[in-house]
């Protein structure tokens, strides 16, 4: 009797030449393509572009922890943005408080105090002057977030479509708190104007092709951890948990502590998604954290294909490009199209770009015979 | 009033003691007193509404009870004790509508059920299969019938092989009570007779509780037969006493008179 642990029942495309592949064009091919050719060339890959994908596969980060809670465990987090800024933020109060006398008001405050008269840096900023405290609290804090609010919401068995509405409710509050004034983090303004992270300037093609390459590598980190933990004993709980929950809770299992466990990686790898974002886009504002935005991360890992981490990372980079693409020249008609695909994919396409190309494979594989979809997953 | 002979209480596996569970003011068990024998298989019968699910539920930690006492082995009280420890204990449950891991395979479904020492999230992250481990789960995949089907996505089985995969993932839990809520309802009838015997092969190593409403199913396999009725036993014999009792064939006859 031969059997296999490693089986690939959720996880075909997820090929071991297809990571190498796609690393190495990531990492190695396109800042090779941004250094070497001309500036006129057709090869020549523009600072700008080399940047703004480095925020896309930033945004991946975010979708691989989404797609293990919500592809995998089956429960929808609709609040991943306030993790992703919590990361962010955490990043932003370093960069802010290197920026130093370079400041519009020539202060050690941030400017944005010393438009609000507030005189002396509040408390909770203090810790922010070291890099370190801000590389692991962008990390450290989504995860405690989640942690306690993920203890209370699950312990609950608060489930389903409840689950979703409080953690809306909880972008919203997030939003909120964080537009205020009173709360010193710059408001609805957020923070911005950074200048420097660890001496290097962000102004600098260098620094910025640097911040790429971590995020290639952190990307890189997080879908094999995410790989790992699917393809383990625990990951396979996780996908039980959404066939049947009541079969695990009757196997002697918690199913509260596995969605609690979930629920912190995916706040992580949102903190960690934000911790890269700050530094590469320039700013960080509540704007990017509230509901909106989180329901449009669903949508990434919803259009890429939920249940595979390799569809979470083609919806994300797929749909920001699309949104950078299509906002340049009809910025009013995004949300219709974005809410559109959403609709097209839920309706006609329920395992995203993932199942398309999946079954462009087996009628390739089975040529023009009708392909027997056996191994299709039951959407839901 | 049954009065509850003291050394069959030392024999019995799972002893209910005058157990009510009250869903806002209907009763589905009013003041039940059950048990079953180590070893024993029992098939519980009763019109809809009599209580069976409910009698299941109490005893797997489902549904509390309002009043009542329900005792496992000698000495353990399981009223107030979460699912998952019910479990640990050793009580195994099989639900009424297949509850498998559709998107699993059928041997991961069967690996995720297997007892071991802990089921916490961070030992099931790092724990890895034992070759004793996997012959167990083998050796169970024969048991049931399910041997070719190891590697296949346990959704597209039919309905019969979901039914046996789940009879089989709560085995492997090794439960010294095993709970199965009407198992052949939408068989067919070779499947039927097939799960018939699989449940009599369990029985001679566990207690076996069957809810069951198809009759020639109950007389394949029943030793002593339960009945219930708006939440009391109102009967308990062989299949013979119990179709002979007066009680049974007034509710029984009664309500499928109606129904035809």
């Amino acid at each position: 009797m031969t059997a296999s642990r490693e089986s690939e029942s959720l996880a075909p495309g997820c090929g071991g030449l297809a990571f190498w592949v796609v690393g190495f064009i990531l990492l190695v091919a396109m800042p090779l393509l941004n250094i070497l050719p001309p500036e006129d060339s057709w090869l020549h890959l523009s600072d700008f572009s080399l940047n703004r994908f480095g925020k896309f596969l930033a945004f991946a980060i975010l979708a691989l922890g989404l797609d293990l809670i919500w592809g995998y465990t089956g429960i929808l987090s609709l609040g991943q943005g306030v993790f992703f800024g919590l990361g962010a933020y955490c990043m932003g109060m370093h960069m802010m408080l290197t920026i130093g006398k370079e400041s519009v008001y020539g202060s050690d405050l941030p400017d944005f105090m010393v438009w609000n008269q507030v005189k002396e840096l509040p408390l909770f900023w203090k810790p922010f002057y070291s890099f370190p405290v801000a590389v692991i609290g962008a990390i450290l804090v989504p995860m405690l977030f989640a942690l306690v609010f993920g203890f209370f919401a699950f312990r609950s068995r608060i489930k389903g479509v409840y689950f979703a509405i409080i953690t809306q409710a909880l972008a919203l509050a997030a939003w909120l708190v964080f537009n205020r004034n009173d709360t010193n983090l710059g408001g609805t303004n957020g923070l911005t104007d950074f200048k420097q992270v660890l001496g290097y300037r962000l102004s600098e093609p260098d620094t910025q092709r640097a911040l790429y390459v971590l995020t290639v590598l952190c990307l890189g980190g997080a879908y094999l951890l995410c790989r790992w933990i699917i393809r383990t004993r625990a990951g396979r709980v996780l996908v039980a948990v959404r066939d049947s929950e009541q079969r695990v809770t009757f196997s002697g299992y918690t199913p509260a502590n596995y969605k609690l466990f979930v629920f912190v990686v995916a706040a992580a790898l949102a903190g960690l998604a934000g911790m890269l974002y700050a530094p590469q886009v320039g700013i960080i504002t509540p704007a990017q954290i509230g509901v909106l935005p989180s329901l449009e991360m669903v949508i990434w890992v919803a259009v890429g294909g939920r249940g595979s981490l390799a569809g979470a990372v083609l919806g994300a980079v797929s749909v920001n490009y699309g949104r950078s693409i299509l906002t340049n020249y009809f910025p009013e008609l995004w949300p219709f199209i974005l809410g559109g695909l959403f609709v097209a994919v839920v309706l006609l396409f329920p395992d995203g770009l993932i199942g398309i190309m999946r079954k462009v494979k087996e009628r390739i594989g089975t040529g023009k015979a009708a392909a027997p979809s056996q191994g299709k997953r039951e959407g839901g | 009033m049954k009065v509850v002979d003291q050394s069959s209480f030392q024999k019995s596996i799972i002893y209910l003691d005058s157990v009510t569970v009250d869903y806002d003011g209907f009763k589905a068990l009013n003041n039940l007193t059950f048990m079953v024998d180590y070893k024993e298989l029992r098939v519980v019968i009763g019109p809809n509404g009599a209580g069976k699910t409910t009698l299941l539920d109490v005893i797997c930690g489902k549904t509390k009870p309002a009043s009542g006492r329900v005792v496992f082995g000698q000495d353990k009280e399981l009223v107030g004790k979460q699912a998952d420890e019910i479990v640990k204990l050793g009580i195994g449950r099989k639900f009424q509508a297949p509850s498998i891991y559709g998107n699993l395979t059928v041997w991961e479904n069967l690996d995720l059920s297997l007892k071991r020492k802990s089921k916490g999230v961070f030992p099931t992250l790092l724990g890895k299969s034992t070759g004793e481990e996997r012959a167990r789960i083998a050796e169970n995949l024969e048991t049931v019938g399910l041997k070719d089907y190891a590697h296949t996505r346990a959704g597209s089985l039919s309905h019969g092989q979901k039914q046996w995969l789940e009879i089989g993932m709560v085995i492997l839990l090794e439960p010294s009570l095993l709970l199965v809520d009407e198992p052949v309802a939408g068989m067919t009838d070779k499947e039927t007779e097939q799960t018939g015997r699989l449940l009599q092969s369990l029985a001679e190593h566990r207690a076996i509780v069957v809810i069951e409403h198809d009759m020639d199913f109950v007389r394949q396999i029943a030793r002593i037969v339960t009945v219930l009725h708006e939440g009391t036993v109102i009967c308990e014999g062989t299949v013979e006493t119990v179709q002979a009792d007066e009680r049974v064939r007034e509710i029984y006859l009664g309500r499928q008179k109606v129904a035809h």
